[in-house]
């Protein structure tokens, strides 16, 4: 008969593949999710600013009504009359940008500002055309200092500016999130994978009734551990190739050290849920730990979006979280070439961190 | 020969609760033992400390005259268990399960099936665990509890919750081994019929303290008053102080069936003398019956509460 270590990963992968929602949310899931988002980032030149005119008959703005004799009508959802008239212009070198103007009062301008649709917003006055909009939001400012250039009948300036577009490999919003969808992804697999089962483990009384056979405690978690490591390792692998033939993706710097990078990680989310999981035994409760565990990462990391938007006081910190080191650290492989040299820091804090974590967990453990 | 079970006045609180009250006791090898208690009299807490899995808070336990502490590795091969609720791998199924179990023993692949053929789960063998009935999964954890051919088996409440048909069932399979096999059995229930029909020796549990033990007629012949007339009167709201105050023996009436239940010593001598006091005091009988004390009948008479409630 073989040996019970065996016995217990065979267990471990029947359960995988026989669970078709693990298959999804493990393998399916992280795929959906970077072609979707790397789909809609990545739409070439379509750039829609839309902007609501608050028009005022006796006193016409010559610029502004002139930019409107060439556009055209449309439906439009949003505009209090359903109708909006539509002007593309295009800026060498910023490509075509869709116009999109919305014709109403000031109250229905607010309701407008506050849903989001429209950021800009014109008024004809007596003292000529006034722009309305929120000096804090970046994209608000994009759209005036535009659309005030081309009624200013400037728009040859913009062009005329250095402007190199950025279509290089590696610059594009899904070379960004592929590595961190692989850490995210290797974060949520062993969270939720290792620490949920062994709380659900104890709270059905298995564990109990396990550590009542001569079974060996190490061989058991072993199993968890190399079960759901393979698991993780082919999401990974999936993930990648999905990148590498859909989005022509490729890994730039040294491929060992992602793997030793990818190895510590592992580790260190597996301490981190062991040890979240060693003394609870309602679901519930466990639930909401891995979910305080797992929810600020996932927002810090930057997996989606730059950390570097956060104020200088807290990157540091938010550098220390595993989720981060990992993140950077694929992120620098696959984009910026990084090999042992970048990563060796990374990976031994990880590996501390699996360890420490690790032991602590084990040691106050409870099985009954 | 040491017995193979020793409990010396073994104590177990939890916060302001004695589960486990001082209790003392013994098992001979080969012997089948019924620790027999309503919900919370400690059974289950008590069973899981002579596991190894609960630790007392004082007293004593020793295994074959072994201390849990030191001896895990040796102890854990020699007891085979099965809890009050555990709930198998979902998406494994009964071999499966069986096979993992037994490889923790280093058992060869021919028990598993011997097992299956013991626990009649030859034809779920290829079930997935969460597809079992209630005695199917009672079952399996008995198959499992026997896997390693344990010296010593602790079965938790193993029928709770069975219907009679799968309660029957499981009793065969324990009474063949009972005959085969020269093991020790201890069984927790709070059906009387239970421990009666399979072990030899009962052991009555309530609030963490042993109530009575020995034989079924050793307990209940150790009551004087182990004999039973129960009955009930055409009239209604009879006052019964006239048969109390006779001495005959202690009266209850029974809420739910409304009939009075007079426990006595001897029918043949007090049954003439009640039918002659009820005519007297100008009463008749609606219904009679007599009938030999059963455990449940013991256990309301020394705590006034039902054994299986
Ligand atoms: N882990 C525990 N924590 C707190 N109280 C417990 C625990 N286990 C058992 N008890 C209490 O100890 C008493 C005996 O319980 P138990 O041994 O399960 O009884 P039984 O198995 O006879 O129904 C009960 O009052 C129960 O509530
Ligand atoms: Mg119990």
């Amino acid at each position: 008969m073989q040996s019970s270590l065996l016995q217990l990963i065979i267990i471990q992968f029947k359960t995988f593949a026989r669970e078709p929602e693990v298959i999804f949310w493990s393998l399916l899931f992280p795929i959906l999710m970077a072609w979707g988002l790397g789909m809609a980032f990545n739409k070439e030149n379509e750039s829609v600013i839309t902007i609501m005119q608050v028009k005022n008959d006796q006193y016409p703005d010559p610029s502004f009504r002139k930019f409107m004799e060439t556009a055209t009508e449309i439906k439009n959802i949003n505009s209090p009359d359903g109708k909006a008239k539509e002007r593309d212009v295009t800026i060498q070198g910023l490509g075509t940008t869709h116009y999109k103007v919305i014709d109403g009062t000031w109250e229905q301008a607010y309701v407008l500002l506050k849903r989001g649709v429209v950021n800009l917003v014109l008024e004809e006055r007596t003292e000529g055309l006034q722009f309305h909009f929120d000096p804090k939001s970046g994209e608000a400012k994009a759209s005036y200092l535009q659309f005030s250039s081309i009624l200013k009948g400037k728009q040859d300036d913009l062009a005329q500016a250095m402007i190199k577009p950025l279509s290089q490999k590696g610059t594009r919003y899904i070379d960004f999130l592929i590595p961190g969808l692989i850490a995210m992804g290797l974060m949520m697999s062993t969270m939720w994978g290792i620490s949920y089962s062994l709380i659900e483990k104890r709270s059905k009384k298995l564990l109990r009734r396990l550590v009542a056979t001569p079974m060996s405690k190490s061989s058991f978690m072993v199993s968890q551990f190399v079960a759901r490591f393979v698991l993780c390792a082919i999401e990974a692998l999936v993930l990648y190739l999905f990148a590498k033939y859909f989005f022509d993706m490729t890994i730039e710097g040294n491929i060992p050290a992602l793997i030793t990078l990818f190895c510590a990680g592992f580790f260190a989310f597996c301490g981190i849920a062991l040890l979240l999981a060693s003394r609870t035994s309602n679901t519930f409760v466990g639930n909401g730990i891995i979910n305080v565990v797992v929810m600020p990462m996932m927002l810090l990391s930057g997996i989606y979006f730059s950390y570097h938007n956060f104020p200088d006081a807290v990157i540091p910190y938010i550098q220390a979280l595993p989720l981060t080191m990992i993140a950077d650290g694929i992120r620098g492989v696959f984009l910026e070439g990084a090999g042992w040299a970048e990563l060796v820091k990374p990976i031994l804090i990880l590996s501390t961190i699996g360890m420490v974590t690790f032991v602590s967990g084990l040691k106050v453990f409870k099985w009954y | 020969m040491h017995p193979i079970v020793k409990v010396s006045n073994v104590i177990k609180h939890f916060k302001d609760v004695k589960a486990v009250d001082g209790i003392d006791l013994e098992m001979q090898q080969g012997e089948f033992l019924a620790l027999l208690g309503p919900n919370g009299a400690g059974k289950t807490t008590l069973v899981e400390m002579i596991e190894g899995i609960q630790q007392p808070d004082s007293g004593e336990i020793l295994i074959d005259g072994k201390h849990w502490a030191g001896h895990a590795k040796e102890l854990h091969h020699l007891i085979g268990l099965s809890l009050q609720e555990t709930h198998f791998i979902e998406k494994v199924t009964v071999k499966e399960t069986l096979k993992l179990f037994a490889s923790f023993y280093d058992l060869p692949k021919t028990r598993v099936e011997e097992v299956l053929e013991l626990v009649n789960l030859r034809e779920k063998q290829k079930a997935f665990v969460d597809k079992l009935s209630g005695g199917q999964k009672q079952r399996l954890a008995l198959g499992i509890a026997m896997l390693n051919k344990a010296k010593l088996l602790l079965l938790d409440e193993p029928t709770t919750g069975l219907d009679p048909t799968a309660r029957r069932e499981m009793w065969n399979i324990l009474m063949r081994l009972r005959e085969e096999h020269k093991i020790s059995l201890i069984l927790t229930s709070h059906y009387m019929e239970e421990a009666e029909y399979l072990c030899e020796r009962i052991v009555i549990l309530d609030k963490g303290k042993i109530l009575a033990q020995g034989t079924l007629s050793e307990i209940l012949t150790a009551n004087n008053f182990h004999e039973i007339i129960e009955f009930s009167f055409k009239e209604k709201d009879v006052n019964v102080d006239f048969i109390r105050n006779s001495g005959l023996g202690r009266i209850d009436l029974d809420d739910k069936t409304l009939k009075y239940k007079l426990f006595v010593s001897d029918i043949v001598v007090q049954l003439p003398t009640l039918l002659s006091l009820v005519k007297l005091n100008g009463f008749s009988m609606k219904s009679l019956e007599c009938h030999k004390m059963t455990l449940d009948d013991l256990f309301i008479e020394m705590t006034g509460r039902r054994l299986d409630q």
